[in-house]
């Protein structure tokens, strides 16, 4: 009897462990296929308050005309076109966007602002660089929305959300390897799936594509396109797709229909953009980050000596558009000129997918 | 001897729940019964209606038919059947065929004063149909949730409703619907396999009696459940892979929104270490 009595103890204690476990909260659902297909959203009401506040203008923004930029002040050498006051009035937002306490003398020396002594200055002027560049080169997945550092920054120095080459296991022992996987991290959703997808999708124009399907029955095939992913590939790819859908607050039907996860035209046009977001953000890591790699000082790099870079949860976070969609740079033109690219290193967007369907069969 | 010679003796009158003596007929060698009627009725007529809207769906490739829910602006009401009304009538259909066909089942047991195991086994079945198409739907609060009724459509459904929690693999009432469904599959074998080792012998040996499988079995392991402990295993397993199955469901989306792997972080936010 006792044995029964203690039994239907645990019983009822595990059912409450369990129910513990369960959203009871109010849900909000959305549809994004066609009827029967499944692919439905399924949120939290409360999980998707998340957009986070944004930031109002410094002040007015000034009238556009004036003296140059580059002409009232020494150095300047991304936005010497625009006016005076612009210039001042986005060296405000940036730093109400990016160092709030420390002031203007997180970038600058007070007693020669044009100095390029800090390191932060250097990396400043790239970032200024970067983000005009997403603005007028990245539309495919920027649109008309546009980027300002707050979209990463969030009133932050360092963006809360990135990541850098996973420090490497001791290859000389099994103890505590475990070999990129099996760690219940966030980058991969808490599964176990490998954590290094970032290191091998996300690094620079170079890397792999993220692909993994074939269009034939056997790896070697007769064709020389044949693709020769092995079965493990897959996992790096599924954990890139597992951070992309939390990083976006989304599941794999926002883009994909499962029915076949590569064919374009069964995709939603969503996957349109996050096709252009993995070559944007390989193009901000590799031309821009990846370029700051000496500028940065020892306690800004991650354990292999690599700067942190981006993915899609430090714009993101959370929300499938950053800050709810709301337009921050309509207020800074300086971060979306209008006229030729000034930079260099701005790359253009790579030719376009095959169009997604618009409309579901 | 004959089967007609003694299936006289258990066709008998009574036990009918409804409808008293007027169904109470075989035709064949199949009991009628008042559940057998509307079983007939609702399950041509959800035939006849799969056939006509399959008919109005552009194809006639039995794999790509499909029969889709409501949009979800329809929410619980009805919808025009031709965007998932269709869909709604043949749920019905089904729905009230298969309980009427578990009813049968019922009326025949009570015949024969036999016990209810297996319509309440069958009932399992019509219960996990049901957690997809009715429970799942209402708890989510549109019809547009249940499955389209089409060979490659509801499996499509099935792998979008998967990732939309990212890894089902990782919903433990997945994870133990799977067990019982391997394990209902090698109890069946090892069950199948030692009853004809026992007592279908090569010509010119004799069959082996129950006390050989036991015995079987306390060589092997050290233990035999027995002769009728084996049905009760196998019925077990078999309820419990179709219960999870539909617990499964149930509680993804309902209970849960985002992907199965981070369900599991109860265990990381445990007081113990965390």
């Amino acid at each position: 009897m006792r044995s029964t009595m203690l039994l239907r103890l645990g019983a009822v204690l595990a059912g409450a462990a369990l129910l513990g476990a369960c959203q009871l909260e109010t849900k909000s659902v959305a549809q994004n296929g066609y009827r029967g297909t499944g692919m439905d959203q399924i949120h939290l009401v409360s999980d998707k308050k998340k957009v986070g506040e944004v930031p109002p203008p410094p002040y007015d923004p000034p009238k556009p005309g004036g003296k140059p930029a580059r002409e009232a002040y020494q150095n300047v050498q991304v936005l010497g076109d625009i006016s005076e006051d612009e210039f001042s009035y986005t060296m405000a937002a940036i730093t109400q966007w990016i160092a709030p306490e420390q002031g203007c003398n997180y970038c600058h020396n007070p007693a020669n602002m044009a100095s390029d002594e800090l390191y932060t200055k250097k990396v400043a002027r790239r970032m200024l660089q970067m983000t005009r560049n997403i603005n007028t080169g990245w539309t495919q997945h920027v649109k008309q929305t546009g980027v300002t550092c707050y979209t990463c920054h969030r009133g932050q120095a360092v963006p809360s959300e990135n990541w850098a080459l996973p420090a490497k296991g001791n290859p000389d022992t099994i103890l505590g390897n475990k070999h990129g996987q099996n760690a219940p991290l966030a980058t991969t959703a808490y599964s176990s799936l490998p954590n290094e997808a970032f290191a091998k999708y996300l690094l620079d124009a170079k890397s792999s594509n993220i692909r993994v399907q074939s269009n034939y029955s056997h790896p070697s095939g007769y064709a020389a396109t044949a693709n020769k992913t092995t079965t493990m590939e897959t996992e790096g790819t599924y954990s890139l797709m597992m951070h992309t859908s939390s990083a976006l607050g989304v599941n794999c039907t926002f883009c994909h229909n499962a029915g076949s996860f590569q064919a374009w035209n069964m995709s939603t046009p969503k996957r349109v953009g996050a096709w252009y977001g993995y070559r944007m953000v390989r193009n901000i890591n590799g031309e821009y980050i990846g370029s700051l790699a000496s500028v940065f000082p020892k306690h800004r790099l991650g354990p292999q000596g690599d700067p942190l870079k981006v993915n899609c949860a430090t714009c993101h976070r959370g929300v499938n558009k950053p800050l709810g969609g709301v337009s921050m740079v309509k207020d800074y033109p300086a971060l979306r000129p209008t006229g030729p690219m000034i930079t260099a290193a701005a790359a253009p967007a790579p030719a376009a997918p095959a169009a997604a369907a618009t409309k579901m069969p | 001897m004959a089967l007609l010679s003694f299936e006289r003796k258990y066709r008998v009158r009574g036990g009918t729940l409804i409808g008293g003596d007027l169904f109470d007929f075989w035709v064949g060698p199949f009991y009628v019964g008042f559940f057998g009627v509307i079983t007939a009725i609702f399950a041509s007529l959800g035939t006849a209606l799969i056939l006509y809207c399959a008919s109005q769906g552009g194809t006639w490739n039995p794999w790509l038919i499909s029969i889709a829910p409501p949009d979800l602006k329809y929410g619980l009401g009805f919808a025009p059947l031709s965007h998932g009304g269709f869909w709604q009538v043949i749920t019905v259909c089904a729905i009230v065929s298969f309980t009427s066909w578990a009813l049968r089942e019922v009326e025949i047991c009570r015949k024969l004063g036999m016990g209810y195991h297996v319509p309440i086994a069958f009932g399992f079945a019509i219960f996990a149909y049901v957690s997809l198409v009715v429970i799942r739907p209402v708890l989510l609060g549109a019809w547009h949730f249940g499955f389209p009724y089409g060979i490659f459509s509801h499996l499509d459904w099935v792998s979008n409703t998967g990732y939309q929690y990212l890894h089902f693999h990782y919903n433990p009432a997945h994870m133990l619907a799977v067990s019982f469904f391997f394990t209902t599959c090698l109890a069946l074998a090892l069950h199948g396999a030692l009853v004809l080792s026992a007592v279908n012998p090569k010509e010119g040996e004799t069959v082996k009696t129950p006390e050989y499988e036991d015995t079987f079995f306390r060589d092997l392991i050290g233990y035999s459940i027995g002769t009728l402990g084996i049905h009760r295993l196998g019925l077990l397993l078999a309820l419990n892979a179709g219960f999870w199955s539909a617990v499964c469901i149930i509680i993804s989306g309902p209970l849960w929104t985002r992907g199965w792997p981070e369900w599991w972080n109860w265990w990381l936010n445990l007081p113990i270490w965390s």
